[in-house]
């Protein structure tokens, strides 16, 4: 929407740098207990449905792995330069074995 | 983060650390008081220290159990009876009966009543005092309490990953994990805590890790059922009969039918298993389609999946047989519960466990200090100035003299409260439950007031006296006091073993106490609030409870 001109020019929002510090570590914070546990579901579902050997072994296998995946999940988004690339390492995995697990027939969205 | 990668990991194991560690810390404390849960039960209930602790046969045992059953749980649709072992002498009778027409359903355990049976006469025990005793501490380390216990379980969940992540990032931060074993430079304030929380955390590590990763595995489908919802199609029932297989259940016939007789069955399942039963439960008893299901006592190997055998309740004939073959992931699984719950623990290794315990305690309290100790220094010129501190620091000296502090006030009032409430008395579990929630709330909120070094002084003192008092206590409340267990050697020797060492426990309390005497006046104004920048203590100090 044009502004009228006989209002006062808004400053450009700009944060401080503390401010975006704080913004930065709030939304990795977000990204590795949030984002960590989808990917982390994600890749237990992926080796549950996909590992050689019987089903229940292969849910037990994957579910016993999937706090050493939640942890190195949460390891690298704190490690990683940006708060962006965290976000983007958990996103594009995320939705690669998503779609595989579409693509199985296996994705499902009740997680309990 | 912004700067190199051991930083990052030095910045996320600090906050992650930071951010649970009050919770952690009474999760350590229950669950290290938990590896002597039966003993902080039996202590908590000395109308059963005088009951002979003759050890008899399972064969025996089981046949005084079905006599007593026989006559006292007619009509019960369940029996369960848990064997005596050595460190429990009683044992366990329990029944439910089904809920007469009209009745007010209870509860899943409002039809259930249990009782404490002499193993060799199958006699109700003298009815001991109520009380949760070590129960109460190991629910408390997952369940919490004052709250649905699934909330409590993804809380401490929580809790515990934070865990994990901090002591993965500690170890990456670490520069030289071995040498650190050996440093120890006390009285050096900040230097100090550091070196504290690197010895008890490196000293102890592969239990810290251990304990940290198998809590979160006796929980897994609770906290990640997303590979079975996969593999199973959302059919969880599926997986569960699939990965933990179990008999059939026979429905009733309404057809009455004799019992068979429990001993030779008994015989049989020990001679097959070479290992002792533990329990016992029947479906049915009485009825011509009852089954009676024995199951193997834990401890035999490290897994908490045992065998069981399921018979035939009139005939006697075998009629299943599970979990004597456990695929590799399951056994797995089962092995990592069983290292966490350590019921495979002889003596000696159950007290290296407890001591390991104690080490994550003083872990995740030196932790909790350092931070503050730290932070404090940061703003010491400030504070010189006569600014007041940060809300962030106040916040956390607060917290950390309410939990660390704070725990051994609550763990104390609930030993006290056990010996001087009213033998009988109403809700008497719930009240002792209350004092220990209470005397850590009156603590907690106090030193939210004033988080002085005074207030550590008076909560150390507070708490010193309540451990170490126990054992005088007990001389005015039972007859199995040290004096009667330890100098005349009768009694039990649990009992004896509690009374001491919560006299240690105490007396380390009253140690730390003592080093926090208050300081020369004239660096009184200066005073910190954590007990550590000027005089310090050794390592144990705060977290041992």
């Amino acid at each position: 929407m044009q502004a009228p001109a006989t209002t006062i020019k808004m400053p450009r929002l700009r944060l401080s740098a503390g401010a975006m510090y704080r913004l930065g570590v709030a939304s990795r914070g977000v990204a590795a207990i949030v984002g960590g546990y989808v990917l982390a579901a994600l890749v237990t579902m992926l080796l549950s449905v996909s590992l050689p050997m019987a089903r229940s072994e292969a849910v037990m296998t994957a579910t016993l792995l999937s706090f050493t995946i939640y942890t190195c999940a949460v390891l690298w988004v704190f490690a990683t330069g940006s708060a962006l690339r965290a976000w983007l390492g958990l996103l594009i995995p995320s939705v690669v074995i998503a779609a595989i697990l579409q693509w199985m027939g296996a994705l499902s969205w009740s997680l309990a | 983060m912004k700067e190199g990668f051991r930083q990052s990991m030095a910045w996320l194991h600090t906050w992650s650390g930071l951010l649970v560690c009050w919770v952690l810390l009474l999760v350590f404390c229950g669950g290290t008081a938990s590896y002597y849960r039966s003993e902080i039960t039996l202590w908590m209930q000395p109308e059963l220290h005088a009951a002979a602790a003759n050890p008899v046969s399972s064969e025996i045992a089981a046949s005084a159990a079905q006599a007593a059953m026989t006559e006292r749980a007619a009509g019960a649709t369940r029996w369960f009876i848990t064997l005596p072992d050595e460190r429990n002498p009683a044992t366990q009778l329990g029944w439910s009966k089904p809920s007469k027409p009209g009745e007010k359903k209870k509860g899943r355990r409002g039809n259930f009543h249990s009782e404490q049976a002499d193993p060799a006469t199958g006699e109700v025990l003298s009815k001991p005092r109520e009380t949760r005793g070590g129960e109460f501490l190991y629910r408390l380390h997952f369940d919490l309490h004052y709250m649905s216990a699934i909330w409590a379980r993804w809380i401490v969940g929580f809790c515990a990953m934070f865990m994990l992540v901090s002591i993965i990032s500690g170890i990456i931060t670490h520069k030289r994990i071995f040498k650190d074993l050996f440093t120890f430079r006390p009285k050096k304030g900040q230097r100090s805590w550091l070196d504290a929380h690197n010895v008890t955390a490196v000293l102890a590590l592969p239990f810290h890790l251990m304990i940290t990763y198998t809590g979160l595995v006796t929980l897994m489908f609770l906290y990640m059922p997303s590979g079975a919802t996969a593999a199973y199609q959302g059919d969880k029932d599926a997986f569960f009969s699939e990965a933990f297989p179990r008999a059939e259940e026979r429905k009733a016939a309404g057809v009455a039918a004799p019992l068979t007789a429990f001993a030779p069955l008994v015989r049989q399942a020990e001679a097959k298993w070479g290992g002792k039963v533990e329990r016992i439960s029947v479906n049915a008893p009485g009825d011509a389609n009852a089954t009676i299901s024995l199951s193997r006592a834990s401890g035999r190997d490290m897994s908490t999946r045992q065998p069981s055998m399921d018979f035939d309740g009139v005939t006697g004939k075998l009629l299943s047989s599970n979990g004597e073959v456990v695929p590799g992931a399951a056994a797995t699984q089962g092995v990592m519960i069983g290292l966490h719950v350590a019921h495979f623990g002889a003596p000696l290794l159950r007290a290296l466990f407890f001591l390991c315990g104690l080490a994550g305690c003083a872990m995740v309290a030196t932790g909790a200090l350092l931070w503050a100790v730290k932070t404090r220094q940061k703003q010491a010129k400030a504070l010189a100035a006569g600014k007041r501190a940060s809300f962030g620091l106040r916040l956390v000296e607060a917290l950390n003299i309410g939990a660390i502090a704070g725990i051994p006030i609550a763990f104390g009032a609930y030993f006290w409260a056990n010996r001087l409430l009213p033998v009988v008395m109403e809700e008497r579990p719930k009240e002792e439950i209350a004092c220990f929630f209470g005397a850590w709330a009156l603590a907690a909120i106090v030193a939210q007031l004033r988080p002085t070094r005074a207030m550590w002084r008076i909560e150390l003192t507070a708490g010193a006296i309540l451990l170490a008092g126990l054992p005088v206590l007990n001389v005015f409340t039972t007859d199995s006091h040290l004096g009667v267990t330890l100098f005349l050697g009768r009694g039990p020797v649990p009992v004896a073993a509690f009374d001491l060492v919560v006299l240690s426990l105490g007396l380390l309390l009253a140690y730390a106490a003592y080093k926090l005497k208050p300081l020369p006046s004239k660096a009184k104004k200066a005073a910190p609030a954590a007990p550590a920048a000027a005089t310090n203590s050794n390592t144990t100090l705060p977290g041992a409870a």
